[in-house]
């Protein structure tokens, strides 16, 4: 037994629940294998697939599609930040720089202690409260340098105390439990 | 003036059941299920010509009356992939009237006799999503969600699903096709949603803000709704302003606001004081207009005399320093990054025109770039499988044709009303994936 | 027939039935409409759209309905702007415009487009000479590219999707041809788009690699050289090969092939086989091959090929020449004449086996002819009451039923296994009956599983609940299979052997001939009309034709009784081990590598004749070498009875002859008068012997016919590059119930007896662990060792254990396991899968003569796990 159905297995029922074919409840299911996988692995694929019952190359193509999920490693913390137009005009991608210089990383590059990995990303419905970013899914809005600085240290402290770390993804998948 | 959209605004969380439904909340659909059969229900939308706030303003009431009568399993789905950029309504919408969105969906499933409705969220919207799933668990609780709703007979389930990151599954066939665990890519219609959709089923997809407008149609009649906004376009829309303006955000209109009135009134004016050079009325996928079209009234019909449209109402608004170059070559990266890739002009015009366009941007390009940039676009357009590929036409044509000097500029070598460096990081460079 | 629509086609009026799509519409009267994604035998998805025309359709009066006319009084048209011909189906007075200024245009701009990521490396590219890409360039493409060429996408050229397929990515069109292929037609979804957009590339999630016996049809069906063979690409250019038309020798199906060939100096100037490619034939396969009729032929050239007569002395054999060699096979063939036999395998064509019999029968007075391994009978019951002529398995559907009874076709005969999946998608109903579960279950409306000693008894109760009032006992399921059954339109019952003694097979045949033979309310049962009747899943490309020729020793040429019979196999193996048999003659088969004989026993005299030096042949007094398949002419005959040509692609290897002019040439030194000088002749002769064959000759079976879809010939974009039919289509013979005046009398069948005393104290330690033959697809052997590229998937001898029983035994795959079966001892790699029952164990490729035996553990040995990958 793989370790979502360890983990999960009641929202997974809740979630192959919710549609009259299983094949359905994948999207929901790949994001929460990621979550516990790290990445979309050829591990959490398969079970995945063995899940739904589809074929792992069917897997393997959502995850490529799709541009939530991983197909390599990433850092704790994945900041997605939107560099689209309207973000844009009211200076994003001068906020993508300067993100990166503080990391030390390039776009799509992830920091030596594995914490950080930062995305330039498309339009994610925030556009009157940019510069902002998504952190494993969570908004962070109407940023600025200090904003940014903040954000960084309280993940980092967060990432110091032990325990699991929150996840928009569980919270929200969560409701599928009945 | 009281929000009949943006509620939430005027009243305090009215996310949550109770508060939803002190405030008439649910008593449009109870209305119906007492009150009118299907079909009623269907022609009082009709005459209210609520048109459909996903873009394309297809009337709901005609849509929902193309489902077969005597359909067996029949599915309602709410567009919630809201992807488009600069577009953020349904987004608070169903943060702050998570209720009135699902009301208007139930509605709609009594009307064409539907057994499910499913809320297609984008997946970057778990985020948000919470009051949305409080809100089904709460309606289960008090029954008005799932098996004999209210003791009416009627049974309908309600569900939330989830993208996984990609605009094209706005596109209600690739919507559909996404739901049904497949690759996100749109399918050649006919046979549109209502005769085939979910599972090969008649569904009807609707976007948030649509279904939104139902509940307060219901209550207070057709004629209620007529009076507001335009002949054609009747009703309140929720405006996305963005961009150069000092107040961006989300703004409740009524069909037939000019888009000076947005800027001036609304955004409380262009940002540091700069002058207004350009918007774009529907994110990435309407062609910009500038400054001889601010009088024109938000509707449907109201930007057909300057060739563009007013779509999802995502107005993103740019001042005088804005280099028209730069903008394009975001729009067309936006859905060069984005193009399924099903059809062949979308996914190798897309590519084409992003790299041209970034040659002519860095000021590699020459005349004869500009020449292949409109001549590309205008190939792909009549030709593709859906509707993104057309809207990726419009960044480049429209900035062309208003903007020809400064492409012109960019060729020649002269930064002349380009304020960004040339050298700053390029979309493409900027998502290397 | 559904309703006919009428429509205009660039002026020219066309008449076809509602639902037809316009690009077919258009084909029929040759109007060619450009197509990449779409595939007449698949869905349409309207991606590339190269198809895009102007459609026009008349406007009607919305308050009368009435079509609107112009002044000149024809309908006013409505010109929805372009649209894909693949998706769009016709409708009553509907005009297409395809050679109009704007459908040019767009044709011009979507090659642009198509040719902004294609490399235009045809110089070096194997589709290159029979690409629609190069093709429709020629047509439509600009003279130069726009698109400058540092712009283009570098991508990866030479991807293996496993060891078998290759993938460029830089030429893929991105139509998705290959991955609906595999998801919906063959239903091995093993391959999918990956990324998206421009980035758009097949990948694979299998292990090995694209897991499917049927990827080398996508190299068919790629409209251009995205995908690529690992034994072709790179080979030679299609304008270099010669095509030939062939038949598949490897299973009952009789796939129609064509060997492309060229002599090339790396093979010493000789001519060889390139690749096997389909050939249509929509009554047979289609377009379609398996890829083991695809890959496996390598043996035609191999090095191992005898290449010369053999020949004894003292002990050794020594090469000798044809005259010599003959001499001594016809001498010592009537020195013993009375004590004489000949045993055959039945992958030989007609013309071989029927002068065998003949050299017997007539040469040597005697009827001691039999298969070497004959483990399915039935064959006088298929004469009967077999599938009628003019039968396609591709015009079942709704309303008709197919019924499958031990076998598992996905292996032994994949083609039938397809064109039934295919069936049941259009409505057709299945019933199988086996002893474990095959890949035919999922489409199957009920699955009976019955423990092999049942098989017979089980089916046995089907005929008889098919028998009562169809309307009671719906919920029982077995009377509501046979209600099913009874109450088809057509009916095509299919028998093998797996887990059955030759015995059984025939009460099989006799109990589903009844089954056939039962007749309705009307009167009406399911033979003598097309598509009904019985079909045996033969072992061999040629076991019908080998009992059609008389190959069995109580049944001469056309199934004529024999008062006297001969010897069968059993008896002759037994002679010869006893030595009351004295002469044994050979003919394509290995007997003694089989298991089926130990060594030469008492005989004085053997002789064999084959392709290999068989470990039958190194016991052999005379070694003759005959020709493969690919050599010379002759003709097989389908488990479906379709007699079917094949001819000589490549020169004799060596000395060696054709099977039939050896046998003539001895039967010339007993006085059997002079040879025929070709298989034509031979084959007259086959049909004045064989009443069946009485209408048939050659020119008839090469007899050409319009099939649809077109493919090959000019418009390689439409059915993909597999080659259309010029030499044939063969014949199906008619069973007696056809031409015989009343229809044949029921068989009698043994009463239905529970499991015997002998069957249930079989048993050993491991009381309750029965065995069974099963014959997969790629079990090894000879053949298929020449084929390196499939040797990760070939299934080595091995027994297949159900995990219930696996973790009883606490065995795991890949151990080695020492097994007592029917007296011999085998070790096998065990492996562990659900394509198994619990308490059955399945011998993979073990030749078993018996068809099931209960077996005994008596040894484990424990191996580095290797986990066996099951296809989802
Ligand atoms: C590329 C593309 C993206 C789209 N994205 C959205 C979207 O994010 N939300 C939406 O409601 N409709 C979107 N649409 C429109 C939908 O296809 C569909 O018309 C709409 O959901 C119908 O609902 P409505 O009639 O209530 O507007 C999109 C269309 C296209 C072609
Ligand atoms: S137009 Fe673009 S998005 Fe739409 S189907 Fe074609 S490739 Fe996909
Ligand atoms: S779109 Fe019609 S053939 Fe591809």
């Amino acid at each position: 037994m793989g370790k979502l159905r360890e983990k999960h297995e009641d929202v997974i029922e809740g979630l192959l629940a919710r549609y009259p074919t299983k094949k359905s409840a994948i999207l929901a299911l790949m994001h929460l294998a990621q979550e516990e996988y790290g990445h979309m692995t050829q591990e959490a694929m398969e079970e995945v697939a063995d899940i739904v019952d589809v074929h792992p190359t069917h897997v393997l193509s959502l995850a490529g599609f799709y541009s939530l999920y991983y197909e390599e490693p990433v850092g704790k913390y994945v900041l997605e930040i939107c560099n689209d137009l309207a973000c844009a005009l009211r200076g994003a991608d001068e906020f993508v720089e300067m993100a990166c210089e503080k990391l030390g990383i390039p776009v799509d590059g992830t920091t030596e202690d594995g914490l950080f990995t930062i995305k330039t990303v498309m339009c994610l419905a925030a556009c009157d409260k940019a510069p902002m970013l998504q952190c494993n899914l969570k908004y962070a809005e109407n940023l600025d340098e200090e904003a940014f600085d903040e954000l960084i240290s309280n993940l980092r402290a967060e990432a110091e105390a032990a325990g699991e770390k929150p996840s928009v993804v569980k919270e929200v998948l969560d409701y599928a439990r009945q | 003036m009281a929000h009949i959209l943006l509620r939430h605004r005027d009243i305090e969380d009215l996310h949550k059941f109770d508060v939803y439904l002190e405030h008439g909340g649910y008593q449009a659909f109870q209305k119906c299920l007492e009150a009118y059969k299907p079909q009623e229900v269907i022609d009082i939308v009709k005459k209210a010509n609520i048109r459909g706030r996903g873009g394309a303003g297809f009337p709901a009431g005609i849509k929902w009356g193309f489902i077969p009568k005597d359909a067996e399993d029949v599915y309602v789905v709410i567009n919630a992939d809201e992807s488009e950029t600069g577009t953020f309504k349904d987004r608070e919408l169903l943060e702050g009237n998570p209720h009135q969105v699902i009301e208007g969906a139930l509605i709609a499933a009594y009307a064409v006799g539907a057994r499910a409705i499913y809320c297609y969220f984008r997946g970057e919207f778990m985020d948000i999503a919470a009051p949305f799933e409080e809100a089904i668990k709460d309606l289960y609780a008090n029954g008005w969600a799932g098996e004999n709703i209210q003791g009416s007979g009627f049974t309908c389930h309600v569900y939330p699903t989830y993208g996984a990151g990609a605009y094209i599954c706005g596109e209600e066939t690739a919507l559909l096709a996404s739901l049904a665990g497949d690759l996100g890519q749109p399918w050649s219609k006919p046979p549109f949603p209502a005769q085939s959709g979910l599972y090969g089923e008649p569904t009807v997809v609707n976007n948030v803000e649509t279904l939104a407008n139902v509940p307060p149609v219901i209550v207070n009649g057709p004629e209620w709704y007529l009076e507001m906004g335009t002949d054609d376009s009747p009703g309140p829309k929720v405006v996305c302003l963005s961009g150069h303006v000092n107040r961006p955000g989300n703004y409740e209109v009524e069909m037939g606001t000019t888009y000076r009135e947005l800027i001036d009134d609304y955004g409380g004016g262009m940002r540091d004081g700069r002058a207004f050079k350009a918007l774009l009325p529907s994110g990435g996928s309407g062609p910009v207009i500038t400054a001889d079209a601010l009088d024109a009234p938000v509707s449907f019909e109201g930007l057909k005399p300057y060739d563009s449209l007013m779509g999802s109402a995502s107005v993103i608004v740019m001042d005088e320093t804005t280099d028209m170059v730069w903008a394009a070559l975001k729009m067309i990266h936006f859905f060069h990054h984005e193009s399924c890739g099903k059809c062949t002009p979308c996914r190798e015009g897309t590519f084409w025109l992003e790299r041209v366009l970034e040659d002519v941007y860095e000021g590699h390009g020459t005349e004869k770039d500009i020449q292949i940039l409109e001549d590309v676009a205008s190939n792909m357009q009549g030709k593709c499988l859906c509707a993104l590929g057309e809207f990726a036409t419009s960044p480049v044509l429209s900035t062309i044709s208003h903007f020809l000097d400064e492409y012109k500029a960019k060729v020649h070598g002269e930064a002349e009303g380009a304020t960004m460096e040339a050298d700053q990081e390029t979309p493409e460079a900027a998502a290397v994936a | 027939m559904s309703d006919l629509v009428t429509l205009t086609i660039d002026d020219i009026d066309v008449t076809v039935e509602a639902g037809t799509l316009v690009v077919d519409a258009a084909k029929r009267v040759n109007v060619d409409i450009p197509v990449f994604c779409y595939h007449p035998k698949m869905e349409p998805v309207g991606m590339c759209r190269m198809c895009l025309v102007e459609i026009g359709t008349p406007v009607r009066d919305r308050a009368t309905g009435e079509i609107v006319r112009e002044e000149d009084g024809s309908p006013r048209l409505n010109f929805r702007g372009l649209q894909t011909g693949c998706t769009v189906p016709v409708s009553e007075g509907m005009v297409v415009r395809t050679t109009t200024d704007v459908v040019d245009e767009a044709r011009d701009d979507i090659i642009e487009f198509l040719l902004t990521s294609h490399p235009l490396d045809c110089p070096i590219c194997d589709k290159g000479g029979e690409c629609p890409l190069q093709n429709l360039t020629m047509r439509h493409g600009a003279g130069v590219s726009r698109m400058e060429f540092t712009n283009k996408l570098k991508l990866d050229k030479h991807v293996p999707l496993g060891e078998i397929i290759y993938l460029d990515r830089e030429r893929c069109i991105q139509c998705a041809r290959c991955t609906r292929f595999q998801a919906e037609l063959v239903d091995d979804p093993v391959i999918a788009f990956h990324n998206r957009g421009r980035r758009l590339e097949i990948v694979t999630n299998s292990e090995p690699g694209f897991d499917s016996i049927w990827s080398g049809n996508t190299t068919d069906i790629c409209p251009v050289g995205a995908l690529t063979t690992a034994d072709f690409r790179f080979g030679a250019r299609p304008w270099e090969l010669t095509p030939v038309a062939s038949v598949c020798p490897h299973c009952p199906v009789g796939c129609n092939t064509t060997l492309s060939t060229r002599d090339e100096a790396r093979s010493g100037g000789r001519t060889v086989i390139k690749r096997i490619m389909p050939r249509q034939n929509e009554w047979v396969n289609e377009i379609w091959i398996c890829d083991k009729g695809r890959f496996v032929h390598h043996y035609a050239d191999a090095g191992e090929r005898l290449t010369r007569p053999l020949i004894r002395v003292d002990g050794e054999l020594v090469e000798a020449s044809w005259e010599e060699a003959l001499d001594v096979v016809a001498g010592r063939l009537q020195q013993h004449k009375g004590a004489a036999a000949g045993l055959a395998g039945d992958r030989l064509s007609n013309e071989d086996l029927f002068l065998f019999q003949k050299l017997f029968r007539e040469g040597l007075e005697s009827n001691n002819v039999d298969l070497a391994d004959a483990r399915i009978g039935g064959g006088e019951v298929v004469a009967q009451v077999g599938l009628s002529s003019e039968s396609n398995l591709q015009e079942m559907g709704r309303g008709d039923a197919i019924l499958v009874a031990a076998s598992d076709l996905h292996q032994e005969a994949p083609v039938w296994w397809f064109r039934i999946k295919q069936a049941t998608e259009r409505g057709a109903k299945l019933i199988v009956l086996n002893a474990r579960p095959t890949r035919l279950d999922p489409y199957a409306t009920d699955v009976f599983y019955a423990a092999p000693s049942e098989l017979t008894a089980v089916a046995h109760q089907l005929l008889n609940a098919a028998k009562v009032d169809v309307a009671d006992g719906e919920d029982d399921p077995l009377q509501a299979a046979a209600a099913a059954l009874a109450s088809a339109e057509n009916l095509v019952a299919f028998y093998g052997g797996e887990g059955l003694t030759f015995a059984e097979t025939e009460v099989l045949a006799r109990t589903l001939g009844n089954l056939l033979l039962l007749k309705n309310e009307e009167g009406a049962n399911h033979v003598g009309r097309p598509n009904n009747g019985l079909v045996a899943v033969w072992p061999h490309n040629n076991t019908q034709g080998a009992w059609d020729m008389g190959m069995r020793p109580n049944l001469a040429p056309g199934y004529r009784p024999l008062d006297e019979p001969g010897l069968d196999a059993a008896a002759i193996y037994d002679g010869a081990a006893g030595g009351d048999l004295r002469a044994l003659y050979v003919l394509g088969a290995d007997p003694i590598g089989d298991g089926l004989m130990a060594r030469r026993g008492g005989l004085e005299f053997l002789v064999v004749q084959e392709l290999f030096l068989t470990e039958t042949a190194r016991e052999a007094d005379v070694v003759l070498p005959a020709q493969s398949w690919a050599e010379r002419d002759g003709t097989y005959t389908s488990g479906e009875r379709r007699v079917q040509r094949f001819f000589p692609a490549i020169p004799a290897v060596g000395q060696s002859r054709p099977d039939w002019q050896i046998l003539a040439q001895v039967g010339e030194r007993i006085g059997m008068g002079r040879p025929p000088f070709a298989t034509a002749i031979l084959f007259r002769e086959i049909a004045e012997a064989v009443p069946q064959y009485g209408e048939m000759d050659y020119r008839k079976l090469a007899r050409v016919v319009e099939q649809w879809p077109r493919v090959g010939g000019e418009d390689l974009y439409y059915g993909g590059t597999s080659y259309d039919n010029q030499s044939g289509v063969g014949l199906q013979w008619p069973s007696a119930a056809e031409t015989a005046e009343d229809a044949p009398e029921m068989y009698d069948l043994p009463p239905i007896t529970q499991q015997t005393e002998a069957e249930e104290d079989e048993g050993g330690q491991q009381a309750g662990l029965k065995a069974i033959e099963t014959r997969p697809l790629y079990r090894a052997g000879t053949l298929i060792a020449q084929t390196e590229m499939l040797s990760r998937r070939v299934v080595e001898p091995s027994l297949l254990l159900h995990p219930d029983d696996a973790a009883r035994l606490e065995i795991s795959s890949g151990d080695v396991v020492t097994v007592r079966a029917d007296s011999a001892q085998l070790r096998l790699a065990a492996a562990v899968g659900e394509e198994t029952a619990p308490g059955l164990a399945l011998l993979r490729g073990v030749p078993l003569r018996s068809g099931r035996t209960t077996i005994e553990i008596t040894d484990v040995e424990k191996r580095e796990r290797v986990t066996e990958r099951v296809q989802v």
